[in-house]
C-alpha cells in the first residue's frame, strides 16, 4: 500500500515488570495502513490494547516502540488534524451543545468572524438532527443526543483523520442503530477518514471499508485485515439481504470465537516473518472459492 | 392539605413566638439577681438603633450601620487580597505535582495556626490596627480557598483535559477555557467557607484591637453594661453572615454545573 495516509509501524506498548516480574507487552509488531476516505474499524477483545493504540493515534499517549506516520509525518502528539469521539461523549458539561462546538471550531479556526463560527457549528449540529437543542447542556440531552454532540464536533473540526472509540457503546441497542445510520449518510456526505474501535461485529460490517482484527493480548497483534466488500450505500435494514454478509460475520466471528485465542500471545504459524503484517482477507471471495485459502495454522 | 414550605413557615413562626414569649415570662418573673433584657426592650432598642444607623458622635459613639461597615469593609479588603492569592496559587499547586509536594509542609504548619496568633506579629509590623485585623482576615481564608482550588485544579476530569488537548489548546487556554469552569464550583465552595470564616474571625480581631467595627462595638457595649445593645449587636452579626454566605451562594450556582 503506497498510497497510505496512515501508517503505523511496528508499534508495540510494555509496561515494566515488577522486581524480578518480566515486562508486560500489551502488544507487538501491531502494523497496519490506512487509505485516505477509508473508514476502518478495530475489533478485538479486551485488553489487547485497541484504546492504547487509538489513544496513541491521536497522540494523547505513547508506544513504547515504532511509529505512527501520518501524511507523512510522525504523529507526536495531539493535533486538531485528528479529531477524537471517546466513548462517554467528554462534552464540557458547562456549555450548551452549540457551545460546545463552537469551542473546536473556534479552535481550529482562530481567524474565523463569530458569525463564521456560529453559522459552521449550526450547520453540523442539523446534521445530526439536533437543531433546536441548540441552547441545552449536556445534562439536559440524551445519551443519544450527546453522542451526536460528539459526532458533530469532531466532524465540525473537519480533522483529517477521525478516531472513535466505541462510541456507541454506551447506548441502548435502538438508539445505538439511529446514530449508526446518521454516522454513515454523514460519512457518504464528507468521505472521512475513520478509525473506529468497536465490539460489535455488525456495526463493524455496516460501518467499515476494511475490518482489522486483533489477536488477544498480552501480546496481541493486528492478524488480520478483513475487507468488507460490500455495496455503499449501506443501510441497516437491507445489509443482511446482501450477498456475502454472512460470509463476512462468520469469518470475523469465527476470528473473534476461535483464531483470536489461538494466535494469541504473539504465537506464530508457519510463515511467521510475514505476520508481522496483517493478512489480508477477503471473506467473500474466499467463500467463492477465489482466493487461496491459507489460513494461518495455530501452532 | 397545606404545602409544607407553608407548613414549615408556620412552625417556625409559631417556635419563635414560644421562645420569645418563654424568654419575656422569665425577665418578669418575680425574684432577683441580674436580667438580661427581654424581648420587647430588646425590639425597642432595635427600633431606635436602625432608625439612626449612621449616626457619628465621636469615637466611643456611632451608629451600629457605620461599625458594621467597618467590619465589612475590612472582611471584604483581607478576603479579596486571600483571593487574588490563594485561586492562582491554587491553581498551580493543583496542576503541578511538584509544587503541590513542595508546598505542601508550608500549608500544613501555617493552616492551624489561629488567625489571632498573628495579631501581635500584625501590629509590630504593620502598626496599624485597621490594617492588622485586614491582614488576620487575609490569613485566615486564604487557606480554605488555596486547599479547594488545588483540590478542584487537580481533580478535573482525564477527559476535559484530552479535549483541550485534541483541540490543541495552549496551556494559558486549557486553564481560562477548560479547567477554570471544571473547577469553579469547588473554588466557589472554598470561597463560601472563607467568608464564613473570615465573618467569624472579624469579631474577635476588633475586639482585640478595638477603635471601630461590631466587634469592638459588642465589646465597648459590655463595658458600659449595655445588654440590649449587645444582644441586637450579635442578631446583626447574624443576619450579616447569613447575607455574606447567601451572596456567596447565588455565585456558586452561577458556576454549577451538572455532570
Amino acid at each position: 500500500m503506497t498510497d497510505s495516509f496512515l501508517k503505523v509501524e511496528n508499534l508495540a506498548r510494555r509496561y515494566p515488570g515488577s522486581k524480578d516480574g518480566e515486562a508486560l507487552t500489551v502488544f507487538d509488531q501491531v502494523n497496519f495502513a490506512i487509505r485516505k476516505g477509508e473508514f476502518v474499524c478495530i475489533i478485538g477483545h479486551s485488553g489487547c490494547g485497541k484504546s492504547t493504540i487509538l489513544n496513541v493515534l491521536a497522540g494523547l499517549d505513547q508506544a513504547s516502540d515504532g511509529a505512527v506516520i501520518m501524511d507523512g509525518r510522525e504523529v507526536a502528539g495531539p493535533s486538531l488534524d485528528r479529531g477524537v469521539i471517546f466513548q462517554n461523549h467528554s462534552l464540557l458539561p458547562w456549555k450548551s451543545a452549540l457551545k460546545n462546538i463552537t469551542f473546536a471550531v473556534q479552535a481550529r479556526w482562530p481567524q474565523w468572524s463569530k458569525m463564521q463560527v456560529l453559522e459552521h457549528a449550526r450547520r453540523y449540529l442539523g446534521l445530526v438532527g439536533l437543531k433546536g437543542a441548540e441552547d441545552r447542556k449536556p445534562a439536559q440531552l440524551s445519551g443519544g443526543m450527546r453522542q451526536r454532540v460528539g459526532i458533530a464536533r469532531a466532524f465540525a473540526i473537519q480533522p483529517k483523520l477521525l478516531l472513535m472509540d466505541e462510541p456507541f457503546g454506551a447506548l441502548d441497542a435502538l438508539t445505538r442503530g439511529m446514530i449508526q445510520e446518521e454516522l454513515i449518510r454523514i460519512w457518504e456526505q464528507t468521505h472521512q477518514t475513520v478509525f473506529m474501535i468497536t465490539h460489535d461485529v455488525d456495526e463493524a460490517i455496516l460501518l467499515a471499508d476494511r475490518v482489522l482484527l486483533m489477536t488477544n493480548g498480552p501480546q496481541a497483534r493486528v492478524a488480520e485485515s478483513v475487507l468488507i466488500d460490500l455495496p455503499r450505500p449501506r443501510e441497516r435494514s437491507t445489509i443482511i439481504h446482501q450477498p456475502g454478509y454472512y460470509a463476512i460475520r462468520n469469518h470475523l466471528v469465527d476470528f473473534l470465537v476461535r483464531r483470536s485465542k489461538e494466535l494469541a500471545g504473539g504465537a506464530r504459524g508457519p510463515g511467521a516473518e510475514a505476520s508481522a503484517h496483517p493478512r489480508e482477507v477477503n471473506p467473500i471471495a474466499l467463500a467463492a472459492g477465489r482466493q487461496p485459502v491459507d489460513r494461518v495454522q495455530a501452532n | 392539605m397545606w404545602s409544607l414550605p407553608l407548613r414549615a413557615a408556620i412552625l417556625s413562626v409559631l417556635l419563635l413566638a414560644v421562645l420569645l414569649g418563654a424568654w419575656e415570662l422569665a425577665v418578669q418573673a418575680p425574684g432577683a439577681g441580674a436580667r438580661v433584657p427581654g424581648p420587647s426592650k430588646l425590639f425597642a432598642h432595635a427600633v431606635q438603633e436602625l432608625s439612626h444607623p449612621f449616626y457619628d458622635a465621636g469615637p466611643n459613639d456611632k451608629g451600629i450601620g457605620i461599625q458594621l461597615a467597618y467590619s465589612i469593609g475590612r472582611v471584604l479588603a483581607g478576603y479579596s487580597l486571600a483571593a487574588l492569592l490563594a485561586i492562582p496559587i491554587g491553581f498551580v499547586i493543583g496542576m503541578s505535582p511538584m509544587w503541590q509536594r513542595a508546598l505542601d509542609p508550608y500549608i500544613q504548619v501555617l493552616k492551624p495556626i489561629s488567625p489571632l496568633a498573628w495579631m501581635p506579629l500584625a501590629l509590630y509590623v504593620i502598626k496599624d490596627s485597621g490594617a492588622s485585623s485586614i491582614f488576620v482576615i487575609f490569613i485566615c481564608s486564604i487557606w480554605p480557598m488555596l486547599i479547594n482550588t488545588a483540590f478542584g485544579v487537580a481533580s478535573v476530569r482525564r477527559d476535559y483535559i484530552n479535549v483541550a488537548r485534541t483541540h490543541e489548546l495552549s496551556r494559558f487556554e486549557t486553564a481560562t477555557q477548560v479547567i477554570l469552569p471544571a473547577a469553579a464550583p469547588t473554588i466557589l465552595t472554598g470561597m463560601r467557607i472563607s467568608i464564613g470564616i473570615s465573618w467569624l474571625v472579624i469579631v474577635a480581631a476588633e475586639m482585640l484591637v478595638g477603635g471601630t467595627g461590631i466587634g469592638y462595638y459588642v465589646w465597648n457595649e459590655w463595658n458600659n453594661l449595655n445588654l440590649a445593645s449587645v444582644i441586637f449587636s450579635i442578631l446583626m452579626i447574624g443576619v450579616i453572615g447569613m447575607l455574606l454566605d447567601l451572596l456567596l451562594a447565588r455565585a456558586q450556582r452561577l458556576v454549577q454545573y451538572a455532570d
